[in-house]
Formats: structure tokens, sequence, C-alpha cells
């Protein structure tokens, strides 16, 4: 049961290792068309492909926003897009040292039998499909698995847990099978009105899962980066403070984890962008032995304030691009343990960005 | 006919009553407590745990069975006596400073109620001499039924009841030793097993105050090379960490007693000790998570020097566990022979095994050289199918 050594393993190697440098992190920008359209419905801008376009140009484009980044994450039309100037988007990214990303998952189903579970799809091809990315200019992916905690129900269920698990190192293995890093996403979403107890207990089950299925798969860990939630109350509960979430997510980390892996790629969920970087400052502080980097993922807590400084018009571009430096460098700072806080009066950071049973 | 009687029992439901017997059968939706481990000996086996796992230190095992004993014994002329065990036990515990080097020692069941001729018990020095006693708690390998001429490990029975008496007593931490042997497979049934086992255990242990070491041996019986002794490790060792998570045993509180990798004791390829680092580090980064406090390994037959010149290119780097020692033979080896049963050779035969105890401490610390060891210190102790 050695892991899979391929013809990519020196390369999902040294590019897992690099996206998780300390002070840089992942842009999630994959929304898939559908969602990025409900992103430009709140700004009351059309879901065309000229305006996507524009967006992800002003994400990447973002003076001296680059340089806190180690990869973004593409929707695939946005991997063969480029700039109104004709530049590829790959190319940008690339010249930037920031290495382009490809969500490759099909969404979920509900499986039948459960009480509102899902299973992930996006298996069928995924080989030929990967290749064809890889040359296109990705070197990593993801893959998002959902589960959640629920009441009465039990939920998630054993059979839930295994089905994302196994779909997870069924892809993974695909990915670098195809010289794509896999990231390996297992959200458990933060609906509900369980205490944070609860949360570290589903994540220590369903994490000692996913790495099961990694290893009976072969799955090679150093070639790996996981994008786990935070450990964190359920979305009606009390909230709690920063260094309780990084002492409760820092131990299920602890406690799963091989130190094979070289990174840890938070997901923000439905955090304001304030307390996602707070969040993430409070864990690099913790004095306790963390052998993997500990950094961000984020979409919607790297996007939503710039996203509403632009409005869709070309006029906030600087401020909107201004406005992600910030969170960028915010994010960099965290994953140091060295960030400060938000400006005084920045009200728009500490918008909560939860959405009940939010789907992607 | 038989089947027609059985149709007419009585106890079958009337078909009036299917709908409420349906009813009542129906489960009920089940509100399943997420267990999160709160139990009452929590923060004692954390602490013990780290106290073991401290930096210089290892494990002296000296759990040897009766049987296994005599075999010790009669290496040296002496006969399997209660006494002869009082006698060598006494003088392996007794050595002034063995707590510098040593953490804990894993004790028998007979010497954990044992004194010594004067009168003093053996866990009440071993606590003087700042050294925490261990409980063997295994019951010993039996055939497995339907494996390929396989083991598995007794001892959960009654498990419970023994080692809240084995607390009582004074010990703190518990081992179980099963083991997986590559000629014979291994098969996927005798893998589960030994992880299950091992699970059950660990989970038992820690609510009963010990802090389990687990130790799933792979034997170095065979002729295979290095990588097939990867790949088993791997697979074994994804299987204890999966069981013992379903167990919810706390990983804080738990010790690792692996074996090296390796290549097989009969395999023509040697390995040098900084490839047997490598091997067993890979393993370790790619299975281990950081929670646990303490990885010690077993000698499993190696040389004294081979196995302390293993650990000390193990710990080269800084490592996100203490990795360190639990040896038998590779500390006693020397000694036993010095003392050949004879009470002026007490004093020399406990230097030889202070001489041990240092060296493997300082491979602890990545700072040993052989210089100076003895031939006989390099003489290996393989034993083929060895029975413990």
């Amino acid at each position: 049961m050695s892991a899979f050594v391929g013809k990519y393993a020196d390369e999902l190697i040294k590019t897992a290792k690099y996206i998780a440098t300390p002070g840089k992190g992942i842009l999630a920008a994959d929304e898939s068309t559908g969602t990025i359209g409900k992103r430009l419905a709140s700004i009351s801008v059309e879901n065309v492909e000229p305006n996507r376009q524009a967006l992800r140009e002003l994400l990447f484009t973002a003076p001296g926003a680059v340089q806190y980044l180690s990869g973004v994450i593409l929707f695939e039309e946005t991997l063969y897009q480029s700039t109104a100037a004709g530049t590829p988007f790959v190319d940008v990214l690339k010249a930037g040292g920031v290495v382009p990303g490809i969500k490759v998952d099909k969404g979920t189903v509900d499986i039948a039998g459960t009480n509102g579970e899902t299973t992930t799809q996006g298996l069928d091809s995924l080989g030929a499909r990967c290749a064809k990315y890889y040359e296109a200019g990705a070197r990593f992916a993801k893959w998002r698995a959902v589960l959640k905690i629920g009441g009465a129900g039990g939920e998630p269920s054993e059979l839930a847990v295994k089905q994302n698990a196994e779909g997870l190192a069924r892809y993974a293995l695909i990915c670098q099978e195809n010289g794509l890093v896999p990231i390996v996403e297992p959200e458990i979403l933060t609906d509900g009105a369980h205490d944070i107890k609860t949360c570290a207990a589903v994540t220590e089950r369903v994490l000692a899962a996913v790495y099961k299925s990694l290893n009976d798969h072969k799955v090679l860990l150093e070639g790996t980066l996981l994008k786990p939630n935070m450990v964190t109350p359920g979305s009606d509960s009390p909230k709690v403070g920063a260094e309780v979430i990084a002492e409760y997510t820092v131990a299920a980390l602890r406690r799963t984890v091989p130190p094979a892996v070289p990174g840890v790629v938070f997901l923000s969920g439905g955090q304001s962008e304030e307390e996602a970087s707070q969040n993430l400052n409070a864990m690099n502080k913790l004095e306790v032995l963390k052998p993997w980097t500990l950094t961000f993922s984020f979409g919607r807590a790297l996007q939503q304030s710039t996203i509403k400084k632009w409005a869709g018009k070309k006029e906030n571009v600087a401020a909107a691009q201004a406005a992600f430096l910030a969170r960028c460098k915010a994010n960099s700072e965290a994953t140091l343990g060295k960030y400060g806080g938000a400006a005084a009066g920045d009200a728009a950071t500490s918008e909560s960005l939860y959405v009940k049973g939010y789907t992607y | 006919m038989a089947s027609a009687t059985l149709l007419k029992s009585s106890f079958l439901p009337k078909k009036s009553e299917w709908g409420a017997t349906r009813q009542a059968a129906a489960p009920k939706p089940v509100t399943v407590s997420m267990v999160v481990r709160a139990g009452a000996y929590d923060d004692e086996l954390v602490k013990t745990a780290k106290t073991i796992a401290s930096p210089g230190r290892g494990i002296l095992a000296m759990d040897e069975s009766n049987a296994t004993c005599g075999k010790r014994l009669a290496s040296i002329g002496l006969e399997n006596t209660e006494a002869n065990r009082q006698a060598y036990r006494t003088l392996l515990v007794t050595p002034p400073g063995l707590g510098q080097y040593i953490s804990g020692a894993i004790l028998f069941e007979e010497t954990l109620y044992q004194s010594t001729v004067d009168g003093k018990k053996i866990v009440d020095i071993l606590a003087e001499q700042k050294i925490v006693p261990g409980i063997k708690v295994d019951k010993g390998l039996v055939p497995l039924a339907g494996s390929n001429n396989e083991s598995w490990c007794q001892g959960l029975d009654g498990l419970a009841s023994r080692e809240a008496a084995y607390y009582q007593q004074g010990a703190r931490f518990a081992k179980w030793r099963t083991v997986v042997s590559i000629p014979n497979g291994p098969s996927e049934l005798a893998v589960k097993e030994a992880a299950w086992g091992l699970a059950r255990y660990a989970a038992i242990s820690q609510d009963n105050g010990l802090v389990p070491i687990v130790e799933p041996e792979i034997l170095l019986d065979g002729e295979h090379g290095i990588d097939r002794t990867f790949e088993v490790a791997q697979k074994v060792w994804a299987e204890v960490f999966f069981y013992m998570a379903e167990n919810n045993v706390m990983f804080e509180g738990i010790l690792l007693k692996p074996s090296m990798v390796t290549p097989g004791a009969e395999c023509k390829d040697r390995a040098t000790p900084e490839q047997v680092a490598d091997y067993t580090l890979k393993l370790l980064h790619r299975r281990i998570p950081p929670a646990v406090p303490g990885i010690m390994f077993l000698s499993g037959g190696q040389s004294e020097v081979e196995a302390t010149q293993n650990l000390n290119a193990m710990n080269q780097g800084a490592n996100p566990w203490h990795v360190s020692f639990s040896y038998a033979r590779a500390l006693q080896n020397t000694c036993l022979k010095t003392w050949g049963g004879q009470a002026e050779n007490v004093k020399a035969a406990q230097d030889a095994l202070l001489l041990r105890a240092k060296a493997n401490s300082l491979a602890q610390l990545g700072k040993y050289t052989s210089d100076g060891e003895a031939a006989e210190a390099k003489e290996g102790m393989f034993v083929k199918n060895y029975v413990y």
C-alpha cells in the first residue's frame, strides 16, 4: 500500500509545497456560472460573459495583490479566458507567481434514503478532463464534498461520510495521475444549532474517514492540500472568540492530518471577511506544533467588499482593487500570526456572509 | 414438515397485530450524541504520556512473561523460579540514576505485585527512580481462524477490571503487542483484527486511567525487502489510526510502539541506519497525527548497537513527535550476560544496563556515536519465529 508515485510525483510535491508557502494563500474564484450570477445580481450586474470576465480581470490584475497569493482556483470558463487586452488569465497569474487551479467537480446531488445528505459528482472522464486542464496551464484542482450536522437524524450518517470520503479519494488519485495537485475539501456546513464541541467531534470523524480513504487509495499525501472548514459553533448558536475557534480547529487537525500534508487551506464558509482573517490569525498564533502551513482558500471572504465597491462600474475598479489588496494582505499577515485587525469604520469587512442552506 | 410447524408457531404475530407490531418496532429517530471524549482520566493521561515522551528518555521493556523470562534465565544457566525472576527484575530497576535515561518500565503482572528480598515494592522503587510503571495487559497470540496461518492477540475479556486493579497498584500505562507477518501475507483479515483489537484495548485503557502503548509489531521474519515492509507498515498504521478514531481514542494520551522499517531478517539486501531512518520517518510522516506525543520503537531482534544507531539516525532533525525507544533485548542483553546469576556481578551488570540506557538516551537526542562500543553489543539477536 505504498503511495502512488507516477510521473508527476516530484512536480506535485513541489507545487503543493509552493502553494503552502507561509505568507501566501489561495483565492477561490471558481464560482460556477450560476453562482457568480448571484454575486453579480447582488450588485445589479447582468450575468453575461464580459461581466464575468471583467470581475475576474479586476481581481487578477489588482496591483500588489498577487504577491500574497500562491494559487487561484478557476472555473472552467475562466481557465480559457483572457484580459480585455488579450492576455490569457493563466499567463497573467503565472507571471505573478500564482499557480492556476481548476474546479473539477460537477456539483452535489442528494443521496437517496438519507435526510437530505449529498454526494459530489464528477468522476466520469475526470482523468481526460484533468489532462486537458493540465495542458491549459492548471497545476492543481479542487473538489468540494459537503456534509451537514443534523439533529434527530444524527447527520452526517456513516453512509454520507464514507461516500464523500471515497469520492474525494478517487478524485485525488485521478488528479495525481494527470499532474494536478488535488485540494481535498470535505466541507461540513455551519447550518444548525449545535455547539463547537459537536462540530469538533464531527470534523475529527470526517477527517479520519477522509484520510483513511486517501490512504486506502494510495494517494501521495505530500502532493495534496486539505481544504477543511474551521471548527466553529453552528450558525444558530452563540458565537465564540477567535482563540476558541483556533484551539478547537488546530486540535482537530493535530488529531487527524499527518505531517506529510504540506498545507491546510481553510474555506471561509459564511464567515465575514474580518472574522475569517481573525480566526486564521489566531490559529497561527497558537503555540503548539503545527507541521503543516495554515493558510486560506477564501472565496466570499476575499471578494465580498471588492465586489460591492466595484458595483460593475469601470470608474470603481481602482477602489475595488484596493479593497481586494487589503484583504489579501490581511490574510497573508494572518498566515504569519501578524494580523492587527481591520481599519476602524470598515463595516463592510465585518458583514456576515452566511446564507442558510447555501448551495454553491 | 418442520417448516409447516414453524409457520403455525405462536410466536409469529397474528395478521391483525401486524400493523401495531411494525409500528412498535419502527426505529425512532435516534439522537446520536456526538461522542466528544471527556474521560475522567484525560488530563492525567496527557500528562503521563508527555512525561514518558520526555527528551533524552525512553522505555525499558521488562515485561517478559514467565515462560519468556525463563528462556532468558536459561541462557545464563539459571532455573526459572520466582526468586530468580525477582532477583533479575530487582537488578534491572535499581541502578542509581537510571531515571535520567528511562522514563517508563513495562512490567509483567507478577512484577507489578512483587517486592525485593528486602520487602520494598518494585513499583515504589520505580517511583523513586522517577520511572513510570507500566503493565503488559495482553494475553498473548493465538491462531487466527480463517487466516493464512496468522495470529491474533487475546486479552479484551475482563480487561477493564484488570486495568482498574493495575491502576490501583500503581501502573499508569499499559502495553498490548499484536503481530503482523509479511511472509504470511499479511491477509486483510489479520491486519484488520490486529488494528481493531488495538483500538478496543486503547479505548478501554484510557477509560481506566492507563496510557495505552499501541504495538502492532510487523515481524522481522522474512526475505522481503524494505519497500515491502514500507508498504505493509503504511497499511497497518492507516488501519490502526482509523479504528482508534472510530473507538474515540484520545491521541494526546497514547504512545506508539512500532517496528522500524527495515528489510526482512533473511533478505540479502541490508539497509544502513540512514536508509532505515529515511523509510521509517517517511512512514511516520504519512501516518502519525502530530497529536501523538511519543513514538517508542521496539527493537525486535536488532543488536543493541543497531537499535541505538537506527534510533540516532531518526533523530538527526526535528520531528513532530518524540521519537524514542522501548527496548527489551536491546537494553538487557549484555546486562543479563554480565550478571550470569552471580550476586558479585550485579554492579557490573547494572553498569552495562546504564551504558545501554545512556547510549539510547543520546540516540534520542541525535547525539550518539558508536565509538567504544563492545563487540558483544553488536551481536544480532534475531530469533526466527520468535515467540515472546
